[in-house]
């Protein structure tokens, strides 16, 4: 399949969101807000659940399935308070040695006046340098788009997966065309040299794992996406919690450490 | 009351912003006359002297002598951009610096058309192996490790050996317990470099959080232009975070987010002055006085001088 077809079924409206994974996967789930300083950002969501016998944090951006949704959501384009949101949560979990789950599913952080002026930079930069250091195991899931910096910002865990029909790139290929060949029309064309698709990315080392979907995409039987993540998110979080703190935070740093490709 | 007042003021800007970002306007972003005639006279070819420069700024014809050590105009004190040379010059001790890394040179992770070849002639035209130099000096006679990025080279953009050489320079000075200094300067990520070149931010970014945590000294200067994923990554990571005047500094770009909510932007939106007010920017430091400045820095958090107790 063409790199990207791959980016309209993650694009799809009808794609299952983050929420729609948490109310599946995990238990009594609690919604907690806000950033502890503006206001929430209904871009991200996030709170505590259970996860079969484990408590966690569960973290996602959020994307709208109407219009009246998506405007309320900011297309799941978070501002600076939703990283900070989700950073206040994820130091709760530390703080209560909870394991944290993030589902990404994000064109990019969101580009504007309020963002640049709140510190949208500073945000992503202080959740990548905290998230690398975090004393409890994490995992990051890309259920659909995974756009640049606005991504990474909840993915720098001990794991980090992907679903097989999602894409994950340092930027839209339409942007990529635009600023490389001046041109958004040849998108097509840059989601092929990009390597932006799971399958790509599998080879590329960038994530571990690759969930399968249903032909055509999740939303055609969303309980087998929905159900097949949550066994590996079960045993996956058994594996990382067996292992020795200082274990842990070396592995991830060395899971980061290893990117690049240069001669010397 | 007033408390509810302000809040509530705050989610109607909010609101409003998302509202002009995602439903078409109208408006249409119109180039003022004035842009226009300059558009048309920058078509011109305009006959500049061997030797001069026209500076950006008050488009004077300038003799590039005339610009000085740390290039600056001498008609609008306009700071031309510095090559990590020229900076490393004016800002550590003479003859001090020691470069880590010298020949680490970029491969072609995606084996991206054309990449290579670009990267071959940069290096030819400029001398630079990629868009950073790092090493250790001493500033004022104090010791640290210090990074300079090149904005002649791929815009400064982040890829495989901007990642990595600043991480190793981290690394260095969180073994030999050192304080580092970076000066940033960058258009964003490296495109050719895809995915690759966005793990570099995490990269970076999990090496300053070892040197913070063992209680060591980052400064970061930011020097124009600083955007995107540097923005989003070390250049906002410092301890204490100096910026030159005016310097342009954002995370995403002044046309694209002046396309989302189909207006203009003030000309100060996204300067250095513009973050010192929003409270993102320790200090603006003016260029003749950033060597003096951070040697005081080093001085205040008890880095010794090379032979003194
Ligand atoms: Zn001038």
């Amino acid at each position: 399949m063409p790199a990207y077809d791959k980016v309209k079924i993650a694009r799809k409206v009808t794609r299952p969101t983050a929420l729609d994974y948490i109310n599946h996967i995990f238990e009594d789930f609690i919604e907690l807000h806000g950033d502890r300083n503006f206001r929430d950002d209904a871009a991200i969501v996030g709170g505590i659940a259970m996860l079969e016998d484990t408590p966690v944090t569960v973290i996602g951006v959020q994307k709208g399935k109407t219009m009246e949704e998506n405007i309320a959501r900011n297309f799941g384009q978070p501002h600076p308070e939703g990283y900070r949101k989700a950073l206040r949560l994820m130091k709760q979990a530390e703080k209560f040695g909870r394991p944290i789950i993030n589902f990404i599913n994000t064109s990019g952080a969101y580009c504007g006046v309020g963002a640049e002026e709140r510190g949208q930079g500073e945000a992503i930069a202080k959740n990548l340098m905290e998230m690398a250091n975090l004393k409890v195991p994490t995992i990051s899931i890309v259920i659909g788009e995974g756009g640049s910096g606005g991504a990474l910002a909840l993915a720098v865990t001990d794991r980090v997966w992907m679903l097989e029909n999602s894409v994950y790139a340092v930027l839209s290929p339409e942007g990529f065309a635009s600023i490389l060949w001046k041109d958004p029309k040849r998108a097509k064309e840059a989601a092929d040299v990009m390597k932006i698709t799971a399958e790509d990315l599998l080879e590329l080392n960038i994530v571990e794992k690759v969930i399968k979907e249903a032909d055509g995409g999740c939303q055609n039987d969303f309980g087998f996406t929905a159900n097949l993540l949550r066994g590996k998110l079960i045993n996956e979080i058994n594996i990382l919690k067996e292992k020795d703190l200082d274990t842990l935070l070396a592995e991830r740093y060395e899971r980061f450490r290893k990117f690049g490709e240069f001669t010397e | 009351m007033k408390f509810f007042k302000s809040f509530k003021a705050g989610i109607d800007k909010i609101s409003v912003e998302n509202l002009k970002g995602k439903v078409d306007a109208i408006k249409e972003t119109v180039p003022s006359k004035e842009k226009e005639e300059k558009a048309k006279d920058k078509d011109k070819k305009e006959e500049i002297p061997e030797g001069h420069i026209k500076c950006p700024s008050c488009e004077n014809i300038i003799e590039k002598k005339a610009l000085g050590h740390y290039k600056i105009c001498p008609k609008c004190a306009k700071l031309f951009r510095m090559n990590a040379k020229e900076r490393i010059r004016t800002v550590v001790d003479k003859d001090s610096f020691e470069e880590f890394d010298v020949n680490m040179e970029s491969k072609n992770p995606l084996n991206f058309p054309d990449y290579s070849e670009k990267v071959k002639s940069l290096q030819e035209k400029t001398s630079l192996k990629d868009a950073v130099k790092t090493g250790k000096c001493t500033i004022g006679g104090r010791p640290c490790v210090i990074a300079v990025m090149d904005s002649g080279f791929m815009m400064g953009s982040l890829g495989s050996v901007v990642g990595e050489k600043i991480t190793r320079a981290f690394e260095y000075a969180t073994r030999n317990k050192m304080p580092i200094i970076v000066f940033t300067c960058s258009g964003g990520a490296r495109m050719q470099e895809g995915i690759v070149s966005l793990m570099q931010m995490a990269k970076v970014s999990a090496a300053c959080a070892k040197h913070s945590d063992a209680g060591l000294l980052y400064v970061t200067v930011l020097t124009d232009p600083t955007t995107g994923g540097v923005t989003a990554s070390y250049a906002m990571l410092g301890d204490i975070i100096l910026a030159e005047p005016k310097t342009l500094i954002g995370f995403a770009g002044r046309r694209v987010i002046e396309g989302t909510i189909k207006q203009k932007l003030p000309d100060e939106f996204q300067t250095a002055e513009f973050l010192l007010e929003h409270g993102f920017v320790d200090a603006i430091i003016e260029r003749e006085n950033l060597s003096y400045v951070l040697s005081d820095i080093l001085k205040l958090h008890n880095v010794k001088k090379v032979g003194e107790n």
